[in-house]
């Protein structure tokens, strides 16, 4: 692994292990990775494989079995659910595939939502929610609701959502998946861009090899490790 | 309160589920405020009654009278402070319907006694000048347009004058009003000498004697003195406090306070089902976004915060909305134009009534809102997908 930079995600040994009936499925198993800060990583592998379970792990909403998962320094499978919560709202954006937006609030106040964990004024939130809509052009979407946006307008402002606190590290779980080949290269422009031009660390699983070749590198994930190369 | 655009988005998910719900919730708390006027009106009195107040009146029935000569004897009686009494004088005023107590009375010695109204000095001063002078009751001078100087016909139904005229004339020297709360601002009162020379039904008799003893917790004990003192004579008493009094009264309608505590359980426990079903339905219908909410970083607290909120929302809203119309339509008045001098929403029973809506939206909240907490993000999003 060649990484000039510091490293930002470091997994060591993490297993998780589910119980299903009587037999126990490692679908993680002593699992490393090393991501440096700026990098765009894309996971790939069949499904079931567990690539949504890792992006778990990285982002705190789940604890390896066993093993460690380091961020920027921080061991988070260590903290207690109350500072794990808090660790989230400052330092990861997850962009799901289903875009997962509350139906019932407009663009604007879905993008608001991380922010009503801050101290900010209801302005400063107004100011911050603009530049995010503005950052993935739907700046004139403010007062839309979920059911009157497209697609990929419905994943923009999730994605606005994901960086509208300016997290150092985006997790993407086929954010691709659901749209058409059009609407998906823009989300991935739109991911190039926060990933070139403001640094964000961007893991992103994905079944489509168009959009990996958008990735600085890709992984495979088989037998519960990952590989640099596609397996067989 | 951050959240309360989210809460009130919830609430707004499905429409018309919410709005049948508070529809309920409004319904069974209007159902409260008027049923606890009505209960008020019918224990009227005893919540205000003076502990350091006797009623004296005939032994077999509050109908049938007392000389005046009582009087004397029980002011001797030590611990008593002073003596008063009333009649039931039953009249009409213009129309049968019109049902205001008319009295006749000391005037400085019943307003001595009835220190909770207040009528002003020279009023007083007036009526002692004025052998056909009456004083009325705030509520029954507004509800007649009474002013001061007015002339009031009373037709007497029991107490003709001695010509066999049944139309008595009155004087409007002063109105009283009363800063406690629930008294009973609708009577009114006449000279007790005024009437006694007038009448010849009853001459040296009057209705019951109120009693103002020096210490309430001798109360009961001046009242078992009065009435041995009378034992065995043509007119034998019964005297006990106000309260009980009072109490026995509404007693003859029935327990009314039991009644009520039974309607309002059996409505409570109906709204407490309704609601919790509304919260927890449109809980489980969110167990995604849930997810998505703890995955940005919402605690599990503040995720508690969100669904209690909602139904404490939803309660206090559709119940204060309720107890709102039941006490503008209690403040228009007795419904039954007089059978309930004392038609109020006491402020006790207003507290009970924002307590309960709390209560309520605590209770329907805390299952789902645990349910909630205890989400695991990674299972809530995979259901989602
Ligand atoms: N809570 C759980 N209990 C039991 N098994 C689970 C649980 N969560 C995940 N699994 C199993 O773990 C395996 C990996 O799941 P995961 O969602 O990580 O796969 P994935 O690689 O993201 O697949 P896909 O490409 O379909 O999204 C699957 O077989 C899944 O059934
Ligand atoms: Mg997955």
């Amino acid at each position: 692994m060649s990484e000039n930079g510091e490293v930002l995600v470091k997994v060591s040994g993490a297993d998780k292990v589910y119980r299903r009936g009587s037999e126990d499925l490692h679908i993680l198993d002593k699992l490393d990775l090393n991501v440096p800060k700026g990098e765009f990583l894309a996971l790939m592998g069949p499904s079931g494989s567990g690539k949504s379970t890792l992006l778990n792990l990285l982002g705190g909403i789940d604890r390896p079995t066993n093993g460690s998962v380091e961020i920027g320094g921080d061991e988070i499978s260590m903290l207690s659910d109350r500072k794990l919560a808090w660790w989230r709202s400052r330092h990861v954006g997850f962009v799901f595939q289903m875009y997962n937006l509350l139906p019932v609030l407009t663009a604007a106040r879905n993008v608001d939502l991380p922010l009503l964990l801050t101290n900010l004024s209801s302005k400063q939130r107004r100011k911050q929610v603009e530049l995010a809509l503005d950052a993935v052009g739907l700046s004139h979407r403010l007062d839309h609701y979920p059911r009157q946006l497209s697609g990929g307008e419905q994943q923009r402002v999730g994605i606005a959502r994901a960086i509208v606190t300016d997290p150092s590290i985006l997790l993407c779980d086929e954010p691709t998946g659901d749209l058409d080949r059009h609407a998906g290269d823009e989300i991935l422009d739109l991911l190039d861009t926060l990933n070139r031009e403001q640094g964000k660390t961007i893991i992103m699983v994905t079944h489509d090899p168009h959009a990996s070749a958008r990735a600085s590198r890709t992984l495979y994930m088989d037998e519960g490790k990952l590989k640099t190369e596609k397996p067989e | 309160m951050k959240f309360l655009p989210i809460i009130w988005a919830n609430l707004k998910r499905r429409k018309l589920r919410t709005a049948l719900t508070m529809a309920s919730v409004l319904i069974a708390f209007l159902l409260f405020g008027y049923l606890c006027a009505i209960e008020e009106a019918m224990n009227a009195g005893i919540n205000v009654a003076g502990a350091d107040r006797l009623i004296v009146r005939h032994k077999a029935s509050i109908i049938q009278m007392l000389p005046m000569s009582h009087k004397e004897r029980i002011q001797q009686i030590p611990g008593v402070q002073s003596v008063a009494h009333a009649t039931w004088f039953g009249g009409i005023y213009q129309e049968p319907g019109n049902l205001h107590a008319q009295i006749p009375v000391v005037p400085e010695e019943y307003f001595e006694i009835y220190d909770e109204f207040i009528l002003p000095e020279e009023q007083m001063k007036k009526w002692k000048e004025t052998k056909t002078g009456a004083v009325a009751g705030r509520t029954t001078a507004d509800k007649f347009g009474w002013k001061i100087g007015d002339r009031i016909p009373i037709q007497a139904t029991i107490y003709e004058k001695e010509n066999g005229e049944q139309m008595w004339e009155f004087d409007l020297v002063g109105i009283y009003d009363s800063d406690k709360e629930g008294a009973d601002t609708t009577q009114f009162f006449f000279r007790h000498d005024y009437f006694d020379e007038a009448q010849t039904f009853a001459e040296g008799m009057i209705g019951w004697y109120l009693v103002k003893v020096d210490d309430p917790d001798q109360a009961d004990a001046i009242a078992k003195t009065i009435d041995e003192q009378f034992a065995n004579s043509t007119f034998e008493t019964k005297a006990e406090t106000e309260a009980a009094f009072t109490r026995g009264f509404a007693a003859q309608i029935g327990n009314i306070t039991a009644i009520m505590i039974a309607i309002m359980s059996a409505v409570f426990f109906t709204i407490l089902l309704v609601a919790g079903n509304t919260i927890a339905q449109s809980v489980r219908e969110r167990t995604e976004e849930i997810g998505v909410l703890k995955s940005l970083g919402f605690t599990n607290p503040q995720v508690l915060a969100l669904v209690l909120g909602e139904s404490c929302f939803l309660s206090t809203l559709a119940g204060g909305i309720g107890l709102g119309i039941a006490f503008w339509l209690i403040s228009m008045g007795d419904p039954t134009g007089g059978n309930l001098p004392i038609f109020y929403l006491p402020t006790r029973d207003l507290v009970t009534g924002v307590i309960c809506m709390i209560l309520l939206g605590l209770l329907t909240g805390i299952a789902p809102a645990i349910q909630a907490t205890r989400l695991k993000i990674a299972d809530a999003l995979r259901r989602a997908a």
